[in-house]
């Protein structure tokens, strides 16, 4: 498999290199990654490269390239996948910022965790490994952190050894027993990304919404559990077992991914969503719907007419689709302009214009956005002329950034969670939606 | 230690590294433990920020022998760093190693073996092998699992060693472990061995399977993964087998890890070649479809990888994704390497239905920033039209549109993807050639230039000024590629040949700067056989350089069948994010026929020119023999004649069926129990197979076929061929009421058929009461339904009745003479032999072959006379039909006669008898 894993900065020295097999030698490595990759710009043309007989996969982080390399015909996407579940971890330990910075001064922490030996931990004797000869073997954050902390001495007790063993090679890996809390509660993220492209002329091309389910859990013990959305087939399910009662809006979700939690099983069988949960925060799930999406933006006939060699003129309207009673938060309208704009007057009936000159593009911020109404915006652009034969501008798409707090452009909501434990307590559970632009787009 | 290390140099360069060194090393020698911990403490630290110490090496080392867990785990870190560098030492701590793998504590067993399959020296393995046994029985799961990887190790480090010590079964053994995670990680070692090694196969057992699957449910999404590769190897023992894998591994679709998914789907496409049944393979088809487009929400790298992926699926069953090409539009900031493959996805899925959306697409994305993205972009929108005949309009349309946009680059990949259109498409749009003439200054590349050229030089009859435009070119000649003067060279005779008169001067100019002021051998060579054509005789000259050519197909990016079979193979590995088989880029890859198994139901290689080369599926061909091959050798031969070096290969498919295959493939290959019939018996010819239908009627679809009998069950042989430009899947049969009641007792277990290819399919049938009985004769009427044919094909065969002859119609003498006897009305027909080696002694041995049975002869002096039987049943009644064969002396006709209780049957057995007879 992964014959070697290296951290590099973007100009290819090494911050980071741990080999797990000896057929290749990091630091050639490192020099060939530099001379036939970076240098070559190939980085930006391909995440996967053979050099020699070494295949280099890499990932592109804050300025940094997470490489991995093997010389075997390993799988590629598994490879990868791992490389983000590196980057999880190390974020979950550097306090969510993975720099150059932070590496440098967590070498020996990052050494540990790639050998999968804990030098700091004292009394704590897990041999947990992330990879062993190659092959990943436990990359969930959370039960690692429990484990192998920052300068932090975590006290396991022998007793409890056996117990981490189990964790390890155990059915349900992602959780330690014994877990306790005063007050059990769930709290539970519905977060929408709305994608959607729309032609110059304001019809949808494409248009979907990859929603993910967040989850933090302080449940005691072991708990189930079960948890309910308005999805068709799930109410149709239950339709069949008679215990469908309340009507709901029925929404067809295209596809869906779980947390290794959950019961993929049960769910192919009748569609029930059933998991033990980690403990604290995790993403129990994302799913994906193409179908009676509403787009909760939208731009009226975007105008940006260019009007000669040095003028340009913009007219943007933008308009919320939905309840009054709920507001946008955080929109932000970004209308490119071309490289040589000089300077924009720009007219906003709300909400503040600017022209940006590093995204070489207008940004217009509007704090809160009530529900069904309009503003516009219109500006004039002047652009510097230049004597050589410019090459057309080639006119970006729009864009929109924005967030709405309950409400879920899908209409997906959540019917019910069910949590069931031994000791029967009952749990406070929370529930929150938004709706956030993804990759939301208007072809001018 | 007393004496210091004299190794490291540079080390010693400062004085106070000295120091700390020396202060460590007294430390280690301590006699108080914590003493001794903080100082290998300190040594690690400066190990891993990349000091060196391995000086300290033995004094570490020392330090192992000792209680303290923590400490313990220290040194070999240390260790497993320096054990390379320093072999001899390391084998002092073994004795520690022996020790701790037997530690009451089963982490420490579990490190022990782990640390000493990183120790990588020779010498280790032999001190190895009785603690990893031990710790193989281990049992805590967490050791077990620890040993499966070792052995993986051990095998890297000495494979004969491994291999002899029998830790190759242990692997096997660990299989059907309890613990899921030791299942996992045993497979993966299992695995890796058997890909590099020629002495380990991967061979499951059904039960292996089934507690792989258990396993499957239970551990990490790593160890899905392992497990998900290996069953992508196991060949089902049949249909039912294959469904119940794919059952269990369907619901790892919705894993939210993308190797899980990719593997998920390598595991179901593998065991769908199983599946017959098309209700089926619809059903995990389109289980599919909606996990691989999720994928292309995951991160960019992730992307990519899927991608490549989908690019393999949708060649090999384009079903699955046709209705999603919208999730395949590039998004502004997409990655380069995102947006070019979703482009190659789009081309693939380009279809009537949407091309109007799709080339709405390109040319958006013809206005972008990447100019290598926009050139593919132009380039796609060309490809549609070669593809899709009718939205060729359209995309020229819109090649036009981007012509007047007048950016260079854009308007030089046009020019280059009209000549293909050109070369699909003669003499239909060349009204556009003033729009492109009027860009011929524009042109600074020689492929565009070489297109334009050509085009000119094609054109050359219509266009009025081809000759001033040429001269253009000719004034910069030496300043031209090769590939420019070329196609100079090559039009300026296109053009003189059209019209001799009042280009003259130009040609000879042309041939002149060609054969004398050239140092380019191609070039001078071209130049003096076009000379040598125009003198000796001219109208040869026009033969072949005005040669029609032949009409190309888009396949840039289409792989080789065998190649693409490998490759879905490799599902999620770097072979299938390369398109290349592991074997071109993995050094050590075992060099073993890819596995194609021998169970397949897909029997003889297609027909196309690709698998003369193979000559069977069992191997690989060779690395270069991919499409570009054939190509470049038409390539070269159309150059000569006068074309042009096209971009679009020429298509490499032979319009041809089983019956002219060249090699007798076909019959090498046929079904198995067909080819043995007919090799124990030699003397029983088969019935030929007729052309059922025709591609022309079929929609693309041909169906050659005939009834047989075998072992006393019908069958319908067919073999299909697809020459249509789609895949043809799921196919379905029906008979029409025929008066045997002959239906199909089983689906048309037919594999998806990608264009050219050919199957061989047996249909068994059956024989069912309520037959339609009024119209007696051998007629079925059937139809064949794909979910691809806007509606179904219809065709009729008239079978060999013979086949449904029992195989008890052997009369006795006496109860012959009474049937012949008693039946008044005799059918004779007169023979004629018409095959060469035809000799009446084979007669016999023909006929009993098809349930016809001899019952006597006699002779005379005039002829001789055999006699036979058959039986069939019709309508619930059984007939008995007598035959006699005279063969007159001195002559080489023969005569023919039936005798059966109901005469409206004789016409038709007289027929299929004679037909086998004269075979």
């Amino acid at each position: 498999m992964i014959s070697a894993v290296l951290i590099l900065n973007a100009r290819g020295h090494v911050l980071i290199s741990r080999a797990y097999r000896d057929d290749v030698d990091p630091r050639s490595i490192a020099s060939a990654f530099r001379s036939q990759i970076i240098a070559t710009k190939v980085s930006d043309r391909s995440p996967v490269k053979t050099v020699g007989s070494v295949s280099f996969m890499f990932v592109r982080y804050e300025e940094m390239f997470l490489l991995a390399v093997t010389k075997l015909n390993s799988n590629a996407s598994l490879v990868f996948e791992f490389l983000y579940k590196l980057i999880e971890i190390l974020k979950a330990y550097f306090d969510g910022k993975l720099t150059e910075e932070s590496l440098r001064e967590n070498f020996s922490l990052v050494y540990e965790l790639l050998d999968g030996k804990i030098v700091r931990a004292f009394g704590a004797d897990t041999g947990l490994e992330i990879v062993d000869f190659g092959y990943p073997q436990n990359c969930e954050a959370q039960v690692l952190k429990s484990i192998i902390t920052q300068g932090g001495m975590k006290d396991v007790k022998p007793h409890e050894l056996s117990q981490r063993l189990k964790e390890m090679t155990g059915a349900v890996s992602w959780r330690k027993d014994g877990l306790k809390y005063r007050k059990n509660e769930v709290f539970l993220d519905v977060v929408e990304s709305v994608n959607m492209l729309m032609s110059a002329k304001g019809s949808v091309l494409s248009s979907d919404v990859s929603g993910k389910i967040l989850m933090k859990c302080y449940l005691s013990g072991m708990p189930e559990c079960k948890f309910g959305l308005n999805d068709k087939l799930m109410l149709a399910a239950e339709k069949r077992k008679g215990s469908g009662r309340k009507s709901y809006k029925e929404i067809d979700i295209d596809d869906t991914n779980f947390h290794q939690c959950v019961k993929l099983g049960n769910y192919e069988q009748d569609r029930t969503i059933s998991f033990t949960p980690p403990d604290g925060e995790f993403e129990l799930m994302r799913y994906r719907i193409t179908d009676n999406i509403v787009p909760p933006f939208r731009l009226l006939s975007p105008i940006v007419r260019e009007v000669s060699k040095t003028r340009l003129e913009v007219q943007v309207t933008v308009r919320s689709v939905f309840n009054n009673r709920l507001f946008g938060k955080n929109v932000v309208v970004k209308i490119p302009c071309p490289k040589n704009t000089a300077k924009c007057k720009i007219h906003v009936a709300s909400g503040k214009a600017k022209y940006k000159a590093e995204t070489s593009a207008m940004h217009w911020s509007i704090k809160r956005f009530p529900g069904d109404t309009e503003f516009s915006l219109s500006a004039e652009v002047e652009l510097i002329s230049s004597t050589l034969e410019a090459k057309k501008w080639s006119r970006p798409p729009i864009s929109l950034e924005f967030q709405v707090p309950m409400f879920t452009a899908s209409g997906l909501h959540v019917r019910f969670l069910k949590v069931y434990e031994k000791s029967n307590y009952q749990a406070i559970k929370w529930v929150r939606y938004v709706t956030q632009a993804g990759s939301y787009e208007n072809r001018i | 230690m007393s004496t210091p290390a004299k190794g490291a140099p540079g080390f010693f360069s400062s004085q106070n590294k000295r120091s700390e060194i020396n202060e460590w090393r007294l430390m280690l020698s301590n006699e108080k433990e914590g003493v001794r911990k903080d100082a290998v403490k300190k040594v690690i630290a400066a190990m891993t920020v990349g000091k060196d110490v391995q000086m300290l090496f033995s004094d570490v080392v020392k330090c192992v022998q000792t209680n303290n867990i923590e400490l313990k785990k220290l040194v070999y870190l240390y260790i497993m760093n320096y054990a390379k560098t320093q072999p001899d030492l390391a084998i002092l701590a073994v004795n520690t190693f022996e020790k701790d793998a037997t530690h009451p504590n089963p982490l420490i067993r579990g490190l022990a073996v782990r640390t000493m399959g990183c120790i990588r020296v020779g010498k280790i393995v032999e001190y190895l092998a009785d603690p990893l046994r031990r710790a193989i029985k281990d049992k805590d799961p967490y050791v077990r699992k620890t040993s499966a990887v070792a052995i993986a190790k051990l095998f890297d480090i000495d494979k004969q060693m491994a291999i002899e010590q029998g830790f190759i079964e242990s692997l096997h053994e660990l299989l059907t472990d309890p613990n899921p995670m030791v299942v996992a990680n045993a497979v993966k070692a299992l695995s890796e061995i058997a890909e590099n090694s020629e002495q380990v196969t991967l061979d499951f057992t059904p039960d292996i399977i089934r507690t792989l699957g258990a396993a499957l449910n239970e551990c990490t999404e790593w160890g899905q993964v392992f497990i998900l590769d290996a069953l992508s190897t196991y060949n089902p023992r049949d249909e039912k087998e294959a469904l119940e894998i794919s059952d269990r591994v369907v619901p790892r679709l919705q894993h939210a890890n993308s190797a899980v998914v990719l593997s998920s789907v390598k595991v179901i496409l593998r065991m769908m070649r199983w599946v017959g049944n098309a209700d089926e393979v619809k059903n995990l088809s389109k289980k599919m479809s909606a996990p691989l487009v999720t994928l292309l929400s995951s991160e960019p790298e992730i992307q990519y990888v899927a991608l490549r992926n989908i690019d393999l699926i949708v060649q090999r069953r384009p079903g699955i994704l046709a209705k999603d090409i919208k999730m395949f539009f590039c998004k502004y900031n997409d990655p380069i390497y995102v947006k070019l493959e979703k482009l190659e996805i789009m081309i693939k899925l380009a279809s009537e239905r949407n091309i109007d959306t799709v080339l709405l697409e390109f040319k958006e994305y013809a206005t972008e920033v990447d100019v290598e993205f926009v050139r593919r972009s132009v380039r796609a929108i060309g490809r549609c039209a070669i593809k899709l005949e009718r939205a060729a309009q359209k995309c020229i349309d819109v090649l036009l549109d981007l012509i007047l946009t007048k950016v260079n680059y854009v308007v030089q990949e046009a020019i280059i993807v009209i000549k293909d259109i050109f070369r699909r498409y003669p003499n239909r749009y060349e009204k556009i050639i003033g729009t492109l003439c009027a860009n011929l200054e524009t042109l600074d590349e020689p492929e565009a230039k070489a297109s334009m050229i050509w085009i000119i030089g094609e054109y050359a009859g219509n266009i009025e000024n081809a000759d001033e435009l040429l001269e253009i070119f000719v004034e910069t000649f030496h300043d031209e590629t090769p590939q420019v003067q070329l196609q100079l060279l090559t039009a300026t005779m296109k053009l003189f040949l059209r019209r001799p008169e009042v280009t003259q001067d130009l040609v000879k100019q042309v041939l002149k700067l060609c054969t004398d002021e050239s140092e380019n051998p191609d070039l001078r060579d071209r130049g003096y056989v076009y000379w040598r054509l125009l003198l000796s005789d001219p109208a040869a000259a026009k033969n072949i350089v005005l040669a029609e050519k032949p009409v190309i197909s888009d396949d840039t990016s289409t792989l080789p069948k065998n190649i693409l079979d490998d490759l879905i193979n490799h599902i999620a590995t770097l072979s299938s994010v390369y398109h290349k088989s592991p074997e071109l880029f993995v050094s050590d890859y075992k060099k073993k026929s890819s596995t194609l198994p021998n169970r397949s139901p897909s029997p003889p290689p297609s027909q196309s020119n690709q698998d003369v080369f193979g000559t069977s599926q069992q191997q690989l061909p060779p690395p270069t023999t991919t499409t570009n091959k054939s190509t470049d050798l038409l390539g070269g031969l159309d150059e000569l004649l006068g074309g042009i070096t096209t971009t679009a290969p020429i298509p490499t498919s032979r319009q041809s069926h089983p019956s002219d295959d060249p090699f007798g493939l076909d019959s090498m290959m046929m079904p198995d129990s067909n080819y043995q019939q007919s090799s124990s018996s030699p003397m029983v010819k088969s019935i030929p197979k007729n052309l059922l239908l025709s591609a022309q009627k079929g929609q693309g679809l041909e169906i050659y076929g005939a009834v047989v009998n075998q072992q006393g069950s019908i069958k319908y042989s067919l073999s299909l061929s697809n020459q249509s430009q789609q895949t043809l899947t799921g196919f379905a049969v029906k008979f029409n009421q025929n008066c045997w009641g002959l239906a199909p007792t089983g689906p048309l277990n037919c594999p998806a058929l990608y264009p050219g290819q050919t199957e061989n399919v047996m249909l068994p049938l059956g024989r069912q009461s309520q037959a339609n009985t009024t119209k007696k004769n051998n007629i079925l009427q059937v139809a064949i339904k794909t979910p691809q044919f806007p509606q179904p094909v219809y065709f009729q065969d008239k079978f060999n009745m013979t086949v449904l002859f029992e195989n008890h119609g052997k009369l006795g003498e006496q109860d012959f003479l009474n049937a012949w006897g008693s039946l008044p009305d005799e059918l004779a027909t007169e023979l004629v032999p018409t095959q060469p080696g035809w000799n009446k002694e084979d007669v016999r041995g023909v006929l009993a072959g098809h349930n016809v049975f001899y019952v006597a002869n006699h002779s005379d002096q005039t002829a001789v006379n055999y006699y036979y039987s058959a039986k069939f049943v019709f309508d619930g009644q059984e007939y008995v039909v007598v035959m006699e064969l005279m063969f007159p002396n001195g002559s080489n006709r023969f005569n023919l006669s039936v005798k059966i209780a109901d005469m409206t049957f004789a016409a038709v057995i007289s027929e299929n008898i004679s037909s086998l007879l004269l075979q």
